[in-house]
């Protein structure tokens, strides 16, 4: 029971959800073909939403899903198969580009996982601790209290991409269809 | 026993450390890195910065978890409508690409080369 206890306990959930999400990333990045690449970034996008909930924040678990997972990746989808790249273009990146890349990214990494071990990060605060802030009902009040122009500002941020996205589509007179 | 505000705090707070979600989030940023450095395809290069993206959201919503301030979600919120609005003008760039050059390798697009 104890051995059960410890299987299905929040840690080894943590461990289980994160060794996935950077699973799924690594296919991302290693995917040849751009629909496997999206199918394994809404897997990444799922494990990350599964991440929000064990933190508490399902309020942003669930747009995660809706907007990222649902709309977002919907519209690279659409994209690629609009596109309809048949002939699945080679990797032409010369290997020594690759590697200086990937070489760069590490050390990147290697640097912030060493600043970060040295930073000494305040641990929570358990009398002052609020468990509800995530809640729908809590995050809405401040969304809609201190945060209301912003929200205001995101809707004309919304008109303008949706006009410059129309814009861009839009076929000219001479323009061949794809 | 435990008070009760202690116990009302999720255990992923109480017996994970905020610094393996700082790293989880690195590991993150650094394969988009990666995915944007090395891949050609325009597509691909664009998801990579959408994983560098929710790298960061998840580091923003650890820590407004672990401190209980509402703040760091409700920028999340924002970044995710930003980053909604991108796309939608990102992904219309790249259909005009492939319109006028019939390819999305970024290898192509070197006009503005010195």
């Amino acid at each position: 029971m104890e051995f059960i206890d410890r299987i299905f306990s929040t840690q080894s959930l943590f461990w289980f959800l994160s060794f996935l999400t950077i699973l799924s990333a690594l296919m991302v990045v290693t995917s040849k073909s751009p629909v496997y690449s999206v199918l394994y970034l809404i897997l990444t996008f799922f494990c990350l939403s599964g991440h929000y909930i064990i933190l508490n924040a399902q309020f942003l678990a669930f747009v995660n899903i809706i907007v990222y997972a649902g709309a977002i990746m919907v519209l690279f989808l659409f994209v690629i198969m609009f596109l309809n790249m048949k002939e699945d273009e080679a990797e032409t990146s010369p290997t020594l580009i690759r590697t200086l890349a990937t070489g760069t990214a590490i050390v990147l990494g290697v640097t912030l996982v060493l600043a970060f071990s040295t930073v000494k990060v305040a641990a929570f605060n358990p009398m002052a601790f609020d468990s509800q802030v995530g809640m729908v009902k809590n995050l809405g009040s401040v969304l809609f209290r201190e945060y209301l122009l912003p929200f205001e500002l995101a809707s004309v941020l919304f008109l303008i991409a949706m006009v410059g996205a129309v814009m861009l589509g839009r076929r000219e007179a001479g323009d061949r269809h794809f | 026993m435990f008070s009760e505000a202690t116990a009302a705090i999720p255990d992923v707070i109480q017996q994970v450390k905020i610094q393996h979600y700082i790293f989880l989030a690195t590991a993150l940023f650094v394969i988009g890195i990666v995915g944007v450095l090395t891949r050609r395809n325009a597509i691909v290069i664009f998801m990579s910065v959408e994983l560098m993206l929710n790298s960061v959201n998840l580091l923003l919503i650890t820590f407004s978890a672990y401190r209980s301030d509402p703040a760091g979600q409700v920028f999340v919120f924002f970044i995710m409508a930003v980053a909604a609005a991108e796309v939608a003008v990102g992904l219309a760039i790249i259909v005009m690409i492939y319109r006028n050059t019939r390819t999305i390798d970024v290898g192509f697009l070197n006009k503005l080369k010195f």
